[in-house]
């Protein structure tokens, strides 16, 4: 079974440390994936996200995930990090990080987490401009589709 | 019963979190959010769209059929958009 981690934390988030912490004083890894999720600023319309979450089932949820990917894939090494509270622009909201002996392994379990955590992982983003408006993000067909197509046969 | 709402389902209903005692008959999420939404207009305006809520009983994804039955603790929120 992989070493998996996972957390829901409210600290900015260091993709390196992450790898280092992953792949220190191992041999049998022969690929690393990581997927870095940040915080876009609308051209420059957006102040913040304010990430809310439920804590009762958000770290279950995200570990869920985690726990699929390792039993669909041949990967060594799982690491999924997401941010709560406020993230500005230029800030990392979630943090991937899949380790393999082979690349395919690490590459298709990083992007089923991502397809997954959009749909799954209890998190709603709320969006603060600099104008000063204040909205609900809405969720995205395209991401229900992303999903889908890991629920058909390989 | 334990409810738990989040996002625009908290806001429009006012409130994070309260315990209920809903009426025996209400076996299924379906007909919790029925029944929720004969509470008042906040309930109404929060779950009158119900193919836009999303409900997790126990901390666990759940469809609007779902039975009630043995549960805890019941979230209703809309999609969620993390990531």
């Amino acid at each position: 079974m992989a070493n998996v981690r996972v957390a829901i934390v409210a600290e900015p988030l260091d993709i390196t440390t992450e790898i280092e912490k992953v792949t220190a004083g191992r041999g049998d890894i022969g690929a690393v994936v990581t997927f870095t999720g940040l915080c876009r600023d609308e051209d420059g319309r957006l102040e913040a996200l304010e990430l809310e979450h439920y804590p009762g089932m958000a770290e279950n949820e995200v570990r869920r995930i985690a726990e699929q990917a390792a039993g669909r894939w041949e990967i060594s090494d799982i690491t999924i990090l997401h941010r709560h509270g406020t993230v500005r622009p230029g800030e990392t909201i979630v943090l991937v990080v899949t380790a393999s002996k082979h690349r395919h392994a690490a590459f298709e379990s990083a992007e089923f987490v991502m397809d997954f955590l959009k749909t799954h992982a209890p998190f709603w983003k709320k969006e603060h401009t600099a104008a000063g408006a204040v909205s609900w993000v809405s969720a995205r067909q395209s991401d229900d589709d992303a999903e889908e197509r890991w629920n058909t046969p390989d | 019963m334990k409810l738990v709402y989040f996002a625009w389902v908290r806001e429009r209903i006012g409130m994070a979190e309260e315990t209920v005692e809903p009426p025996r008959n209400v076996e299924t999420v379906q007909d919790l959010l029925g029944w929720l939404r004969t509470r008042g207009d906040a309930y109404d305006f929060a779950l009158g769209e119900s193919a836009a809520i999303r409900v997790a009983l126990d901390h666990d994804h759940a469809d609007h059929d779902a039975s009630l039955a043995g549960v805890r603790e019941v979230a209703l929120f809309p999609p969620m958009t993390g990531g």
